[in-house]
């Protein structure tokens, strides 16, 4: 058979293992595809050689193709997202400093307790507290912004958020620069062994069911090949889905360890993948459930409500028409590929493309194509959800 | 009229910056400042109030100065320069440079060109410059470990110089590997043996 080359461009994150497994374990090649995974140096970049063809594909912050299509940051670019990647994955973490103020206030941290946690953490001190988050348009800004701003004592005034390139994030917490940080690992993990942070919270304690990174194309391109776009869903949903699949969990470390993509150490990915965290040094790793997600729960389906999601915070951020965005959003997020590259195969589909994001508590049932679909929970730490076929947010 | 133009360079490699402040000047904009990284980036760009900054493709605190640009309410808020579509080739050349730049809102196109032209050019002979160090020093590097190599089969099998050469070249085509890689197999083998 002959390939058809195609590059994609990626960080350095263990939540970039769909690519790779695609690569290594020939996902990619049955689907007649040659990948070439292309290492960036930063979001930014990553985005620019993307909008200007450099690449076909991107692992992208899941907010990404939303915030290009509407023109934020760096030039205007339609960018579709053709699946979710991953969901969950990131951790919150606060310097040595802080942890004891927080515990001079009679906390303790048990990494599961958004609510206490974040009381702690405006108790702790009256200064402000510095924040570093990977990029502006990350799912690490929009869950720090929806835990913190609904904490008894908040004030928009006590929180600066500030972008960190997560290789420097142990560094900026060490140096003082940083008194908190929201990361994806191996990053976390690097910073409580080099700089005795604590971490406090996953990301999944917040939203259990958070969009983390999504397989981002130029829409004109994917307009040009939809063939090729099919052929890639197909091969990281198969990648993805034999990620999720614990028995695979030690051939997958040892895969992303040796993996020339990576270059990170068994340690560095082991935590991300079994989802045993050690939160400080010398203790005991806490078991996590659903810390990082790459096919169960229908993870990799890229629903229309929750590009809705992002992109009201977006427009919120930026002060543009919540409306127009949705809109935007719904058109970004390519429920209609996703189902034509599946149809074919084994892999179930939901009938609905929107959920109420928030609304299940629980495992639920849902309808789909072969009737074995189980969703959620994708509860938010608040129980907020978020209807975007109502015409108002609504919270209960 | 260039030197109206307030130009900030973000750049950690010290003769790399060296490098571009010199185009730069010569080129006749002196109001250039270099900052080594863009972790103080905030401060200085309320002190200094550039109109442009250039900063490599590659660094990775451009994300770090992406968001600076998008949050600070500054007048002189700075944007990407990618968000003019009226020179997208200037754009793609900056670019596949490993240039990008950020320039103050509303300032005019033919004011810009010039300095991200000059720019491009001398990133573009940096890299080349770079790239031909790299070249030589891993030749460097390369030989020193054949002649490591061709010493231990001297030893080994009390053969000549060229008879060991030979020998390594024999097998590296045998096994279809390169000359320089089954030398550095046998130097690791032999250090682990000692």
């Amino acid at each position: 058979m002959k390939l058809t080359q195609v590059q994609c461009g990626y960080l350095p994150l263990v939540d970039c293992a769909p690519l790779i497994i695609a690569k290594e374990l020939s996902f990619a090649t049955q689907e007649g595809l040659d990948l070439e995974l292309i290492k960036q140096p930063s979001w930014s970049a990553l985005r620019d050689r993307l909008a200007f063809g450099h690449i076909d594909f991107a692992h992208m912050l899941s907010p990404m193709p939303v915030a290009m299509s509407l023109g934020l940051g760096g030039m205007a670019t339609r960018v579709d997202a053709l699946m979710v990647l991953s969901v969950n994955g990131t951790v919150v973490g606060i310097s040595a400093e802080l942890d004891r103020q927080m515990q001079a206030t009679g906390w303790s941290n048990s990494f599961a307790a958004p609510q206490s946690t974040s009381k702690a953490l405006f108790a702790a001190s009256s200064k402000r507290i510095r924040i570093g988050v990977p990029f502006p348009f990350s799912m690490h800004r929009m869950l720090l912004e929806t835990w913190l701003s609904q904490a008894e004592g908040f004030h928009p005034d006590r929180i600066e958020i500030v972008t960190v390139p997560p290789s420097q994030m142990a560094e900026a917490v060490r140096d003082g620069a940083l008194d908190m940080f929201c990361v994806g690992e191996p990053w976390g993990t690097v910073a409580v062994q080099q700089s005795d942070a604590t971490l406090i919270l996953p990301g999944a304690s917040i939203w259990q069911l958070a969009p983390e990174k999504v397989l981002g194309a130029r829409h004109a391109w994917v307009v040009q090949n939809p063939g090729l776009c099919r052929a890639m869903i197909r091969a990281l949903t198969k990648a993805a889905s034999w990620l999720d699949q614990p028995e695979n969990t030690p051939l997958a470390v040892s895969i992303l360890a040796r993996s020339q993509h990576l270059d990170l150490p068994d340690h560095a990915i082991d935590p991300a993948l079994t989802g045993q965290i050690i939160t400080k040094t010398g203790e005991a790793p806490k078991k996590t459930d659903r810390f990082l997600r790459f096919h169960q729960g229908c993870a990799n389906f890229p629903w229309r409500s929750q590009g809705c999601w992002i992109s009201d915070m977006l427009t919120q951020w930026h002060g543009l028409s919540h409306e127009a965005g949705r809109k935007t959003a719904s058109a970004c997020f390519r429920t209609d590929l996703y189902r034509e590259a599946l149809a074919q195969t084994g892999v179930d589909l939901p009938r609905a493309s929107e959920k109420v994001e928030g609304a299940m508590l629980v495992p639920t049932a849902v309808a789909s194509r072969l009737g074995e679909m189980i969703l959620g929970p994708d509860r938010f730490f608040s129980g907020a959800f978020f209807d975007f076929d109502a015409p108002v947010l609504l919270e209960n | 009229m260039h030197t109206e133009l307030k130009i900030l360079v973000v750049e950690p490699d010290q003769s790399k910056a060296c490098e571009i402040l010199a185009a730069l000047k010569e080129g006749g904009w002196q109001d250039v400042t270099v900052l080594a990284s863009a972790a103080a980036m905030e401060r200085s760009l309320k002190q200094q109030d550039p109109d442009i900054i250039l900063i490599d493709l590659a660094n990775p605190d451009r994300d770090t100065l992406e968001h600076v640009s998008l949050v600070s309410n500054a007048k002189s808020r700075p944007v990407a320069m990618f968000v003019d579509h009226s020179d997208e080739t200037m754009t793609q050349a900056a670019i596949s440079a490993g240039l990008s730049a950020y320039v103050v809102n509303g300032l005019q196109m033919d004011r810009i060109k010039p300095v991200i032209e000059t720019a491009i050019a001398r990133f573009r002979m940096i890299t080349k410059m770079q790239s031909e160090l790299t070249a030589a020093k891993q030749a460097l590097s390369d030989r020193k470990t054949i002649d490591r190599a061709k010493g231990i089969l001297i030893r080994a099998r009390n053969i000549s110089e060229d008879e060991a050469y030979s020998l390594l070249r024999k097998t590296a085509m045998d096994q279809g590997r390169k000359v320089i890689d089954v030398a550095t197999a046998l130097v690791t083998a032999a250090e682990l043996l000692q």
